[in-house]
């Protein structure tokens, strides 16, 4: 499944240009106290590539951006970022990335230009340089006008971009973004999108994306790896992880007076159907053909008097992997996570 | 090096512009040294009769003292502005990248030390239009004030560095302003800023010789008199000018200490 091997342990360069992957991860393990937040992790992503890390809050997902941008260590393990050894030369990885946090690194008292402009100068740009950098991504994410105004002002998504803006002044090799649209409404959340796209395919960059939205996973990357509680559960393209679970899903909603248990075992009984559970009032089953399924589940249901409220058939999505991997919705580990 | 002093350079200019954004801290900030100033100078006018004063006017005594003490309660605050990069994200992404940390905790002191400097000279205005005189003539009296102002720099960098290293350390602001309050109140009063040290009890002399905030309110009052014991004035820049730097050496390792615990 793995198919980046290789190249990663080579002599130490700034370039990706090389054969080796733009990042590589190995078996990188934190611990907090008593608590793990990383259980040993391994991955590598291809130059020029978008690579999503999928997973509910608390997955490990923050801890591994942090520590392959320099902030903290790892309990045990190694990282390359662009070729160099996080842990023994983390100066040079901090010139080769850019990073846009979760929360936003924009000084909110300084203006929009200030900000970029501050960060070009932190990563050794100098006059006109700069400056032309600067106004040169305040036009091409919609901030000229607001440039010259303090970040308080600036909504939510104009933050963001700014974030993603800063992130890309000093032209790094590779760009790491921690949840980059969480809190975003609907249309800056598709804008934010259609840039990352766009820097992915015209700009050779070499993104990590971490996220819970699985629309998000699926939309972006090219390839993603799931984490749960610290593990690195599956990885491959969306594409492969979706095919690895044939056919599709029927997924029937029991009315509220319904016998769930006599529902399932009914469920159960239809010869076309596998991997039954239930969740709520909501029964999943996988089939090969959804389209004829559905006479026979609805006609095995009537055989047990339990009344459905609907029935929908969908194919193989990201919260399908997710369940199979883990045992468990995504909606509930983000439910349990949060609580 | 030339790095860290570009990066200090330029971090400042981030903090000096919102300063400049936000002149009524500035304002704020010196409420509390014009009550010292008018009121304290008001109530004990006649405390100078008391043994130990060596004569002059009370207000000539009190203005170096407050321009110390305001030293004290406006850099102890220097890292709320710490804390507030942390929970905002800031501090998270400048640690990411190739920002020099000596210029990180050096920009800090040099916003606190500008800040210092307009206050500084803002009090001892309002002592000189409260009667108060400095030096034996004019230029004396100028250099008297240049060397308070050293004086209230030095200890600025020190007490900045301190509470910016704390910041790094406890992450919250509720421990940041005990920390703070917990130290500047005794500080203070373990010093000669308001009263004569040959009037106070023997073991608070004791104490104030080894507090460096005595050794500022003394370099400056001992600058600012008719006749200036130079070489008192000289031991107590160099030692404030140690422990600035040692403090400022000890916050910037705190780094390491705050990235070990996100």
């Amino acid at each position: 499944m793995n198919v980046h091997l290789g190249a990663a342990s080579a002599a130490p360069t700034a370039s990706t240009t090389g054969a080796g992957p733009a990042i590589e991860a190995n078996d990188l393990a934190k611990m907090y106290g008593d608590v793990t937040a990383l259980n040993g992790l391994s991955f590598a992503v291809a130059p020029g590539t978008v690579f999503g890390l999928l997973g509910p809050n608390g997955a490990g997902k923050s801890t591994t951006i942090k520590i392959l941008t320099t902030l903290t260590l790892p309990t045990t393990g190694s990282a390359t970022v662009a070729g160099i050894d996080v842990l023994r030369r983390p100066d040079g990885v901090r010139g080769a990335i850019g990073v846009v946090t979760q929360r936003s690194g924009t000084d909110p008292q300084a203006t929009g230009r200030e900000n970029l402009l501050l960060t070009g100068r932190i990563h050794g740009m100098r006059g006109n340089q700069v400056k032309d950098r600067a106004d040169e991504l305040l036009d091409r994410f919609g901030l000229t006008e607001a440039a010259s105004r303090t970040v308080r002002t600036y909504s939510g998504g104009m933050q963001r971009k700014l974030d993603v803006a800063m992130g890309l002044m000093h032209r790094p090799h590779v760009l790491f973004l921690d949840e980059p649209t969480t809190g975003l409404d609907p249309q800056a959340r598709a804008e934010m999108w259609a840039e990352i796209s766009r820097l992915a395919a015209h700009e050779g960059l070499t993104i990590l994306l971490t996220t819970h939205y699985l629309e998000e996973a699926d939309q972006l990357a090219d390839r993603l790896a799931i984490v749960d509680r610290g593990e690195l559960v599956t990885q491959g393209t969306p594409e492969q992880l979706k095919s690895e679970l044939r056919g599709d899903a029927v997924v029937t909603e029991l009315a509220a007076d319904a016998d769930l248990a006599a529902a399932r075992s009914a469920i159960e009984r239809v010869a076309t159907t596998r991997e039954v559970s239930i969740d709520g009032q909501v029964v999943r089953a996988r089939v090969d053909h959804g389209g004829s399924a559905v006479p026979a589940v609805l006609a095995a249901l009537e055989t047990v008097r339990a009344s459905v409220a609907s029935i929908t058939v969908a194919g193989p999505s990201l919260d399908d992997v997710y369940l199979r991997h883990t045992g468990r919705t995504f909606a509930a580990a983000e439910e349990s996570e949060n609580r | 090096m030339s790095t860290m002093v570009a990066h200090t350079g330029y971090l400042t200019g981030r903090l000096l512009r919102a300063t400049g954004r936000q002149p009524a801290f500035v304002v704020i900030m010196l409420i509390q040294p014009m009550i010292w100033l008018l009121l304290f100078g008001q109530l004990f006018k006649r405390v100078v009769e008391v043994p130990g004063f060596g004569g002059g006017s009370y207000i000539d005594f009190l203005t170096p003292g407050v321009v110390v003490m305001t030293v004290l309660f406006t850099s102890g605050w220097s890292g709320m502005a710490f804390i507030e990069d942390m929970d905002r994200g800031v501090m998270d992404s400048m640690l990411s990248s190739p920002v020099s940390r000596g210029a990180m905790m050096a920009s800090s002191v040099a916003n606190q030390a500008v800040t210092i400097v307009v206050q500084s000279l803002v009090i001892i205005a309002v002592g000189l239009v409260l009667g108060a005189s400095f030096g034996a003539g004019f230029g004396s009296g100028v250099l008297g004030v240049l060397v308070t102002l050293l004086a209230a720099v030095l200890l600025a960098a020190a007490f900045s560095s301190l509470s910016n290293g704390m910041a790094l350390l406890v992450r919250t602001r509720e421990s940041l302003i005990g920390f703070t309050t917990m130290l500047t109140l005794p500080l203070s009063f373990l010093s000669s800023a308001m009263m004569a040290r040959e009037a106070a009890p023997d073991w608070i002399q004791t104490a104030a010789s080894y507090n460096p905030v005595d050794w500022a309110v003394v370099a400056s009052r001992e600058a600012l008199s008719a006749s200036p014991d130079w070489m008192a004035v000289l031991v107590r820049l160099g030692g404030l000018l140690a422990v600035a730097l040692f403090m400022g050496w000890i916050a910037t390792r705190a780094f390491h200490t705050y990235q070990r615990s996100v």
